[in-house]
């Protein structure tokens, strides 16, 4: 099987958040970067598992700068065989799936894996917008996902639920909790994935459609009000005539 | 010119969420100048009480193929409903059904979008709306340059509210495309209320010692009409189903009303919860980094302190 990866950057989850003084860009001095838990513990681990044991190749892409490759070569060290990266700095989802679109178009690749969202934008987008551009079958938040030969059959989240569906390749999926446990690279990994090769191509032409502007910060939280422990009428009272909730 | 607002129904027929997107549409066409028309897909009861929250037009594809989603048959008939509304605006909600088809139906229509807004948006010659970024930590304002533009509106953000009455549906006949994608079953939760909708949250973590403590959570959930969550430790360790599982890597959730029992307040998790609009803190620990996020913090056992709380909102309940 061929099966394609799509991978993000993201600050790590415990990163300070800023911004620039006129608040239009992300502050990244300081930060340490991942890669998107979503497109690495679940997609890319499940991507892995699939080829350990129906045989294939796993191709990671990512569209960003060329900072971006510390993040590609985690990959290849969990063991993507090789990885591509479009070279630009993206401003909108549709130019990042359009960029994907672009390259898997005629790559043949039977499964284009993505994590649910990415943690940073959590925009939820480019795994369908990639869907729609190659006119694939989109399954969103799928938890489980089974082979047996082109069929697929799938877990995937709905409101309230879960729901079990059947498709057949080639399609796009949004990898969730649950789909893969989490893989620590090991020391023969990371060996081999400095050997590994990242093909790095220009973008195609695409006008962003929508652009962030600006960025603030939420509003700030009051201090928290204590309530005696005794005192448990208090809190319900609270609740119910301070803050209007119960 | 037109605002499209695809309203979902669960289960045939449309509830608080639905009433909220349509609310969102009314006031995003009153700001245009123009009227909100809804939209609605599968077979459902209801769909005439979308006139109430401001649809001027309610039309519906009762085609039973549509009763389940596939992100390519909806965005489809989607697409094929603003072009016949000459729709500017297309509004989902951002539900798991939302989260699935907008980026699709951006794509499909070559849109710009926003994913998760929670402001009505501006209209001062440019288009301009907000959106959580970060898991919460901070907010993006999105400009979007194209002709067409969809959204999706976070759940809990607009209120419903009642401008008018119920309308006649109308039927819109749209090419339904055969989907490739076969639902084999459905499981849906039964009895408690779905996470992500529920208005009031109870959720517990380490700080309960063991899956068989959980009595006095469900208790104190079912009497308040609560939804239960737990922390990303609890779900790991198998006390509690990873569907309850709230934080950065589980499901994001930002109810009313959000009890954190036992739970340290990690920045994973508080980065699912931090939206919500009045949190409960009860931990032993007063280090514990969640008082710093929380409304109305106790300091105690919380194994003294919840069957207290139990007995006081007993008590509320019987004099209200």
């Amino acid at each position: 099987m061929k099966l394609l990866v799509c991978v993000s950057k993201t600050p790590d989850t415990t990163a300070k958040i800023s911004f620039n003084a006129e608040n239009t860009e992300f502050n990244s001095a300081g930060v340490q970067f991942i890669m998107n838990p979503y497109d690495e513990w679940y997609a890319l681990v499940r991507a892995m598992e699939l080829k350990e044991a129906n045989g294939g190749t796993v191709t990671l892409i990512n569209v960003g700068p060329a900072d971006n490759d510390a993040v590609i070569r985690k990959g290849l060290a969990i063991g993507a065989d090789d990885a591509v990266r479009i070279d630009c700095n993206p401003k909108s989802s549709l130019y990042v799936a359009q960029q994907i679109a672009a390259f898997a178009k005629d790559g043949g690749y039977d499964i284009v894996f993505c994590g649910k969202e990415t943690i940073d934008y959590n925009g939820s987008e480019v795994g369908g917008m990639v869907a729609e551009l190659l006119d694939m079958p989109f399954i969103s938040f799928a938890t489980n996902l089974q082979i047996e030969g082109s069929d697929a059959t799938i877990v995937r989240d709905i409101e309230g639920g879960k729901e079990t569906v059947g498709v057949a390749t080639p399609f796009v999926l949004s990898a969730a909790k649950g789909m893969a446990e989490q893989r620590i690279p090991n020391m023969r990994g990371i060996m081999q994935a400095r050997r590994k090769p990242i093909d790095v191509k220009s973008p195609i032409d695409f006008e962003d459609l929508s652009a962030v502007v600006s960025y603030e910060m939420p509003p700030a939280k009051a201090a928290c009000k204590m309530v005696a422990p005794e005192d448990m009428d208090e809190l319900v009272r609270l609740l119910h005539e301070e803050a209007k909730i119960i | 010119m037109s605002v499209l607002v695809f309203a979902e129904n669960q289960g045939g027929s449309f509830k608080k969420a639905a009433f909220e997107a349509v609310t969102y549409g009314y006031k995003t066409a009153q700001v245009l100048g123009t009227e909100c028309i809804a939209l609605c897909l599968g077979e459902a009861s209801n769909a005439g009480e979308l006139g109430k929250y401001g649809a001027s037009k309610v039309l519906s594809v009762a085609d039973a193929s549509l009763n389940s989603f596939d992100s390519q048959a909806y965005t489809n008939v989607i697409a094929q409903a603003a072009e016949a509304n000459g729709a500017n605006v297309v509004v989902l909600m951002h539900s798991s059904t939302g989260k699935g088809l907008v980026g699709r139906l951006a794509a499909k229509l070559n849109a710009g979008s926003a994913p998760g807004v929670n402001q009505i948006p501006t209209n001062d010659g440019a288009f301009r709306v907000k959106k959580n970024v970060f898991s919460g930590k901070a907010i993006a304002e999105v400009e979007i340059k194209s002709a067409i533009k969809v959204v999706s509106v976070m759940g809990n953000s607009f209120q419903p509210e009642a401008v008018g009455g119920d309308i006649s549906v109308e039927s819109f006949s749209a090419d339904v495309p055969a989907s490739r994608v076969t639902v084999k079953s459905v499981d849906k939760v039964q009895g408690s209320v779905p996470l992500p909708e529920a208005e009031v949250v109870v959720s517990a973590g380490r700080g309960m010692k063991g899956p068989e403590n959980w009595g006095i959570i469900e208790e104190l959930a079912e009497l308040i009409g609560a939804a239960t969550a737990c922390s990303r430790p609890v779900a790991d360790t198998h006390w509690r189903p990873h569907h309850e599982h709230v934080g950065q890597t589980g499901v994001a959730i930002r109810p009313n009303l959000y009890f954190a029992i036992g739970i340290s307040g990690a920045i994973q998790h508080l980065a699912g919860v931090n939206s919500s609009k009045v949190i409960v803190v009860i931990n032993k620990d007063p280090e514990a980094p969640f008082f710093k996020a929380a409304d109305y913090g106790v300091c105690a056992d919380l194994f003294d302190v919840v069957p207290r709380l139990i007995e006081s909102f007993k008590k509320h309940k019987a004099n209200v």
